[in-house]
């Protein structure tokens, strides 16, 4: 199916996207599983911009977010995205992330709203946890449901995967929510074919995920295929390192070390960035993309095995999600 | 590692649905087809083994790897569509997992729209049963194109080939009464995994392929209507800026068919004609694009088209009117009424409509069409519907993107149907376009 002989007056580069080739005088179509993935990823975009009046992307400057802005790109360019960039900063995030963030959306010349955890902490909105876990995973969703009041946001968008989690594999993409920022699991509205409702009332707002069908491996593919640019901490590099309930996790002055865990020089890459406390790296010395791809073809491990904050129940990301979380 | 997910770029992807209850061992032989083409990684063993330990099973369920939501797991039910995704060095695959239970009709519905492949589950002691024909017919309704019956639990009968030969017989007899033509049988225990992913050694008498085998080989390269051009335009791309001011492109995903730079078009329900100049997508221009790319088309005349617009080949219409009939399947508690007024929602565009009059319900038990006044949750039946601006479509069963939609309720914003128009009883006379010129 792939060897496709363009007809005599296509260029090859016509072909860049799908393939149509003549055969016994017949004309042969083929699009490959990126292709119609990237397809349907842009027409849910557009079906966002057309049906609402304030919608908003949200983009962390990782890798998910990163293939969300070149999907964007194909659905709206040469014009501007018809909507801002929004990223809920814990302030526990890699700074080589939170420079390529800004970099990527000024690039772009898209807008970018960032909305802080500490300022929801500082506004009385949301509290800091004490004790010895200190992820602020919890803490983006006041925050993030502040800034969708703030802006009156009705849609934003998500870069999350059905093949991240369970609870995930069940939600809708345009998954509703109620004026609490709520997803009711057992409450969705039926999604048939292409055709999404996107019917709201005030004060209640949709997440849309235009990926829920991808997984981490075609996301790899995609910013392979286009040629992406994706932070530093993807790939392997020297960091230092310790051990806590068998993950590897960065020294940082946010995660003290507790008695008999050792500092060591490690070769690790992140195959999610998330914050700093709840973001595990593996061992890894792939340096490229494609390296990274067949790391990914090879592994053994789900990628949000490496996320301290899914280990807790077999139903945290559920309960998460009906709060409000993306 | 036989299998291993695939590295290459260029594979198909197939959507499949399947359908059966826990009885059926439906999300046993999902696991099992998981775990068995490697998809379930090491965490996910690891919390199946968790669970194990906390309930003091017996054995790892594999059914735990599906059924996501607490309330599922704890019931031991399936109760909402849960998407998979698998892969193998042929194909990609996305599964939409339904329950089979009648009370979850709409979910098998929902689950079955986008697929083009439906597995249906039988269990081998049971034989075909009404629930077998009720999900065959939920599939054939859908439009899909291929359907597998899987005899599972062969493991209970003893690998009888006897018994396997009985219900093919009696479900081919069956089938005749389904849309579906390319019907397949494999014997299988999704348990012990035999004809799974590995051929099994208790059945020698079953020549056919093993159930992944078959979804990795089953031609599905002609399941895109690329007869019929169709374009919904989505939404119009204007910079109004710089360099782009006078730019003007509709954006959309083709439906079906195919474009080329230079073919005469219509835009419909309006009627004027240009011809296309180019289609881009971000950087690139291309001369061809086909079903189901997501594209912009640039039109060498300055006409008016806007979202809910449909760019089709002047030389093949599709039908267009304020009444057509439709079969429907209805998913909201509160019945549906004729005579009241809904959305309707058909490719991009939506329009206030009414159910005009419910010709029949069909019985899903029996196949059979009864007479009804109303249709309630997880009915099925004949309609005719009246649209306050003209819908433009194909007939579901020649093409699904363009037959098909969903009702909405204005006043609570729920879904509550799901149609598939049917061709017109009375084919509406064409409108007479007054730049119709060729």
């Amino acid at each position: 199916m792939n060897i496709s002989l363009g007809p005599p007056d296509l260029a090859v580069e016509d072909l860049r996207m799908g393939s149509v080739w003549l055969e016994a005088g017949m004309e042969h179509y083929f699009l490959s599983h990126l292709e119609v993935l990237e397809a349907e990823a842009i027409h849910i975009m557009r079906e966002v911009a057309a049906e609402f009046r304030r919608p908003v992307m949200m983009f962390s400057g990782g890798k998910d977010s990163i293939c969300m802005l070149r999907l964007a790109e194909k659905a709206f360019r040469p014009a501007r995205f018809p909507f801002p960039l929004l990223h809920i900063d814990t302030g526990h995030n890699f700074p080589e992330v939170i420079e390529f963030r800004d970099r990527r959306a000024a690039q772009l010349s898209e807008r970018l709203i960032v909305r802080t955890v500490q300022d929801a902490i500082e506004a009385g909105i949301a509290t800091e946890p004490g004790g010895a876990d200190r992820s602020r995973n919890w803490l983006q969703i006041p925050t993030l449901l502040s800034a969708i009041e703030e802006f009156k946001f009705d849609a934003a968008f998500g870069g999350a995967r059905r093949d991240e989690e369970k609870a995930r594999a069940k939600e809708r993409v345009f998954s509703f929510r109620d004026e609490f920022g709520q997803w009711d699991p057992r409450n969705q509205r039926p999604e048939l074919w292409n055709l999404y409702n996107t019917r709201i009332s005030p004060g209640q707002h949709i997440r849309v995920f235009p990926l829920s069908n991808w997984t981490e491996l075609d996301i790899w593919q995609y910013i392979e295929r286009e040629g992406l640019e994706i932070p530093s901490i993807y790939f392997a590099h020297e960091r230092e390192m310790f051990q806590r309930e068998g993950l590897w996790m960065s020294r940082s002055e946010l995660l003290p070390l507790r008695r008999g865990e050792a500092v060591a020089w490690k070769t690790v890459r992140f195959r999610t960035v998330g914050d700093i406390i709840s973001t595990a790296a593996i061992e890894s010395a792939a340096s490229t993309v494609g390296e990274i791809i067949e790391e990914i073809a090879a592994t053994r491990i789900t990628e949000r095995g490496a996320r301290a904050d899914d280990r807790r129940s077999e139903t945290a990301m559920e309960d998460r999600k009906r709060e409000g979380y993306f | 590692m036989p299998l291993m997910a695939n590295v290459s770029k260029s594979v198909e992807l197939l959507r499949f649905s399947t359908c059966g209850s826990v009885d059926d061992g439906k999300s046993t032989l999902i696991g099992r087809l998981l775990h068995d083409s490697k998809s379930v990684f090491e965490d996910q063993l690891q919390a199946l083994e968790r669970a194990r330990e906390q309930r003091g099973e017996a054995s790892v369920n594999l059914a735990n790897l599906t059924d996501g939501l607490r309330a599922e797991r704890e019931q031991g039910i399936t109760i909402d569509v849960a998407y998979r995704y698998f892969a193998t060095p042929k194909r990609r695959f996305i599964v939409a997992d339904t329950p089979g239970h009648l009370q979850y009709t709409r979910n098998m519905v929902t689950g079955a729209s986008t697929a083009s492949l439906a597995l249906v589950l039988v269990d081998a002691r049971k034989g075909v049963i009404e629930q077998t024909r009720r999900h065959s017919y939920i599939a054939s309704l859908l439009g899909i194109p291929h359907l597998v019956l899987c005899v599972n639990k062969m493991d209970l009968v003893d690998f009888s080939e006897e018994v396997y030969e009985k219900i093919r017989q009696e479900f081919t007899i069956f089938s005749t009464r389904l849309r579906i033509t390319h019907i397949s049988f494999i014997p299988m225990s999704g348990l012990l995994g035999d004809n799974v992913v590995e051929p099994s050694t208790r059945m020698p008498w079953y020549q056919g392929e093993p159930l992944l085998s078959f979804l990795e080989d089953v031609h599905i390269a002609s399941d895109w209507n690329l007869q019929d051009s169709r374009f919904p335009v989505q939404w119009v791309v204007r910079p109004q800026d710089g360099a782009y001011r006078d730019f003007r492109a509709y954006a959309g995903q083709i439906a079906s068919g195919v474009f080329r730079v230079g073919d005469r078009v219509l835009v419909l329900p309006s009627g004027r004609s240009s011809k296309i100049k180019d289609i881009v997508l971000m950087d690139q221009s291309m001369k061809i694009a086909h079903a189901p790319m997501s594209v912009s088309l640039l039109l060498e005349d300055e006409i008016d088209v806007s979202r809910g617009d449909l760019i089709v080949p002047v030389e093949n219409l599709p039908y267009i009117g304020k009444e057509a009939e439709a079969m429907l399947c209805w998913m909201h508690e509160t019945p549906m009424q004729p005579g009241r007024k809904y959305l309707i929602k058909h490719t991009t565009n939506s329009t206030k409509g009414v159910i005009t009059s419910l010709h029949c319900r069909v019985n899903v038990e029996t196949l059979e069409e009864e007479e009804a006044s109303v249709l309630g949750l997880n009915e099925i039946g004949k309609v005719s519907i009246r649209s306050a601006t003209p819908l433009v479509y194909d007939e579901y069963y020649r093409n699904r993107r363009l037959g098909g939609f969903i009702v909405v309720d204005e006043a609570s914003s729920a879904t509550v149907g799901a149609g598939m128009l049917v061709e017109p009883t009375k084919v509406p006379p064409l409108p007479e376009y007054t730049d119709y010129a060729i």
